[in-house]
């Protein structure tokens, strides 16, 4: 049977949630959140930013905590990022991925959530590859739930780290237009920047082919452009996002060439941009598919400025739905 | 021999004899033997006051999954025949996409003969159209009906050999029975979880276009009017399928349509929240298809409500949304939500809901049932078409408890069921005298004879 919905709210309660800035319990998505609490978001990251700056990176904040990080899918540079983002702040963490683990023996995500519970953890960050399973057990376990990506569906702290990024160069969202180019239906990174950046403000338009562009998308609030010349001509900002490979081999682009010579962001469309424009990039690239070299390594680029950030927002997201304060975490993070 | 028994003050609503008024019914050997006002029974007749309540021929589901054999963890033909009768239903067709499938004849057997140890609904076996849904060698049709099969389909598995539906439309003629398509162009749905559009967008959950439906719909009509055979076609859920039958129709095609309640009452909204609950193929859709096909139903595009009750057990569906079964069940609950959608608003009159509950079925898949008729087979639904209940899953009598409409008010609560003259379903109540609270009703199958002695 299921812990009820009920059962959960409670747990919300018993966790304190998140000082002041209601995001509750979890943090399993930027659709449901106002453009004062990503702010908020954001603001608390800058104070954490200088602790990965420091020759001795730990400071004592989640002391004490137990975090264990569930990666059903692969993933480099994001656990890499929670795990940072956890020992510098002093939690306990446990990492299990999904071979070699009791999932790849059948067990339902259900179980493996109640079986985490009964070790008495406090929060889980969990990448899954189906939507909606970041809510699934933020629903069923008292702990904190941070979503490192569900499926095709969010992966909020990929967008609060791009939020973060382009705020610190132009010093605000409100009015940027920002442009999300490439794969949108199959792209969590693409619904979570979207719901951020419009939440904050920005201007958001989505390019790439039709074949990637899902059904609807238009009634989130965003423009679609059909050719990146177009997008670029428009844009502040140029999201670039990976192009799976598989997507080849599924028929919804005839060839990786073809893609890149019609999708592909190089410096040769860039130059002819009226304005400044920068790019980013949530990683891994595909160099010479979605993005060209001279791009990802040129002027344009904040695609290591994001990685950076991803740190700093995590810490910010941990501190937050640990029951810190925005306004306590300069102070938090000196052991006050 | 049972004794006659008598339904007094009752109304009689049965659009086959174009009756809505007081009336009563007097049954004798499994058969209506009077129906009508002022009828008197004789001395030994045991009279049952049906005051206040509606008096109906019993509901035809020509559209259930009882997953036996091979799924009687999720329903068994004895569960799914008494939730049926629960549901005011007294004829179901089951659909024979099981494990094994029913695609010969001792298979078909098997599902009569528990059908009619299952006192509940009387249950009729659909036959596979091919040979282990495989949609490739056409079953052994004539067999399939000599062992008492009423249909054929491949429900789950749509016939996609264009050749094959149009042989299957030819060779059923011999026997009369339909051909039942659940009509997916499965290439189109692409592995589709849910309707596309912006709720699936927002969810990222992968999208089943419309034209998926339609697309096969149409082709489907157009084989059914090059042959002149029966297609019915399964759970209706977009207006651009609703344009297609009702242009078929139009062309004299024989083409027949069911829409589930679920397809009336929800839209692809319901999904939010990745409730597994409102995950069914074909998926729930948007406004404008909700009301398209509640239109259909009610003009007569659409000729009949079947419920593809679906049932699961419940760690099928605790789980990712992806990896949940599709399908809800529907016959506790069919009435319920037809009186809330179509008749609370006005868009059917009650007699119109008993047609398209019974007497359309009976009149479009040539049944002997589906009207009060004397000399008919004493099917018979009494229901109060006032009484406001809230959806208890828990309460029901189908092992499935994957419902959408859990703790949803429901119109209108089927009170009694006789299936040929035997009482398979009375709500029992209980806790009326305990503290002054509202009645807490309780459902409760009944075994046997009516009133035995």
């Amino acid at each position: 049977m299921s812990v009820s919905r009920e059962g959960s709210t409670s747990a919300a309660r018993a966790n304190g949630g998140s000082g002041g800035l209601g995001l509750g319990k979890d943090l399993t998505g930027l659709e449901s959140l106002t453009g004062a609490q990503i702010e908020a978001i954001l603001d608390t990251a800058e104070p954490f930013k200088e602790i990965s700056e420091r020759r001795i990176k730990k400071v004592p904040v989640l002391r004490g905590k137990t975090i264990v990080n569930l990666f059903f899918e692969p993933s480099t540079r994001t656990r890499i990022s929670f795990e940072f983002a956890e020992k510098r702040l002093s939690a306990d963490t446990v990492y299990i991925g999904a071979s070699g683990s009791s999932v790849q023996k059948g067990e339902s995500l259900v179980d493996t959530a109640r079986n985490l519970e009964a070790m008495r953890i406090d929060m889980v960050v969990i990448r899954h590859g189906s939507s909606g399973a970041a809510a699934f057990l933020a629903d069923r376990i008292p702990s904190n739930v941070v979503n490192a990506g569900d499926g095709q569906h969010e992966h909020p702290t990929q967008g609060l780290l791009d939020l973060l990024t382009i705020r610190d160069r132009f010093g605000s969202l409100v009015g940027r237009r920002v442009c999300i180019v490439g794969d949108i239906l199959h792209s969590r990174v693409a619904r979570s920047n979207i719901w951020g950046l419009l939440a904050c403000g920005a201007e958001v338009a989505v390019c790439g082919p039709k074949t990637l562009i899902p059904l609807g998308i238009e009634e989130l609030g965003v423009t679609v452009l059909s050719r990146v010349e177009e997008a670029i001509e428009w844009a502040d900002v140029l999201y670039v996002l990976r192009l799976q490979l598989e997507r080849m081999s599924a028929g919804f682009i005839p060839s990786l060439r073809e893609y890149n010579r019609v999708f592909g962001v190089s410096r040769a469309r860039l130059e002819r941009a009226p304005r400044e424009v920068v790019v980013l990039h949530p990683g891994p690239m595909n160099r010479g598919v979605e993005i060209d070299s001279d791009v990802a390594d040129g002027p344009w680029s904040l695609i290591l400025p994001q990685v950076t950030n991803g740190v700093a927002v995590r810490m910010a997201v941990l501190y937050l739905l640990a029951g810190g304060s925005p306004e306590l975490a300069e102070a938090a993070k000196e052991g006050a | 021999m049972s004794r006659p028994f008598l339904l007094t003050g009752g109304r009689l609503v049965d659009p086959s004899q174009e009756l809505d008024g007081p009336g009563d019914v007097l049954v004798r050997d499994g058969r209506i033997e009077a129906c009508g006002d002022g009828i008197t029974g004789p001395e030994e007749a045991e009279v049952v006051d049906v005051g206040g309540l509606v008096v109906a021929p019993g509901f035809i589901d020509v559209h259930v999954h009882l997953r036996e054999p091979g799924g009687e963890h999720k329903e068994t033909i004895e569960s799914g025949a008494r939730a049926a009768a629960a549901g005011g239903f007294t004829t179901v067709w089951t659909m024979p996409n099981t494990d094994p499938p029913i695609d010969d004849p001792a298979a078909v057997g098997y599902v009569r003969a528990a059908g009619e140890k299952a006192e509940g609904a009387r249950v009729f076996p659909i036959g596979a159209a091919s040979c282990g849904l495989a949609g490739e060698r056409m079953t052994e049709v004539g067999q399939l009906v000599a062992a008492g099969a009423v249909a054929v389909s491949d429900d789950g598995c749509p016939i996609w050999d264009a050749d094959l539906l149009r042989r299957l439309l030819e060779y059923t003629q011999t026997f009369g029975i339909p051909v039942l398509q659940h009509a997916e162009d499965t290439a189109l749905s692409r592995r589709g979880v849910m309707n596309e559009g912006k709720v699936a967008t927002a969810l990222g959950l992968r999208g089943c276009p419309n034209v998926a439906e339609a697309a096969m719909v149409a082709r489907d009509c157009y084989v059914a009017e090059l042959t002149g055979g029966h297609l019915h076609v399964c759970h209706v859920s977009t207006r651009e399928a609703v344009e297609q039958i009702r242009r078929a129709k139009d062309r004299g095609a024989r083409v027949t349509a069911e829409v589930t309640p679920h397809h009336l009452a929800l839209t692809e909204e319901a999904v939010r929240g990745y409730r597994t609950e409102a995950k069914m193929n074909p998926p729930l859709r948007t406004e404008e298809d909700r009301e398209a096909v509640t239109q259909a139903l009610v003009d007569g595009t659409i000729d009949v409500i079947a419920t593809d009750h679906a049932p699961h057990h419940y760690e099928e569906k605790e789980r990712e949304f992806d990896d949940a079964p599709f399908g809800v069940v529907g016959l506790e609950t069919a009435l319920g939500v037809a009186m809330r959608e179509l008749v609370e608003p006005g868009r059917l009159t009650l007699s119109g809901l008993v047609d398209r509950l019974s007497c359309a079925a009976a009149r479009t898949m040539g049944l002997e049932s589906g009207t009060l008729r004397p000399g008919s087979p004493a099917d018979i639904v009494v229901f109060d078409p006032e009484e406001r209940w809230m959806v208890e899953p828990s309460s029901f009598l189908s092992r499935g408890r994957n419902t959408p409409f859990s703790g949803v008010e429901m119109i209108g609560r089927v009170r009694h069921t006789w299936v040929g003259g035997r009482l398979r379903y009375r709500l029992a109540r209980e806790g009326q005298a305990r503290s002054g609270a509202l009645a807490a009703a309780r459902s409760e199958p009944m075994k046997g004879e009516v009133f035995s002695r």
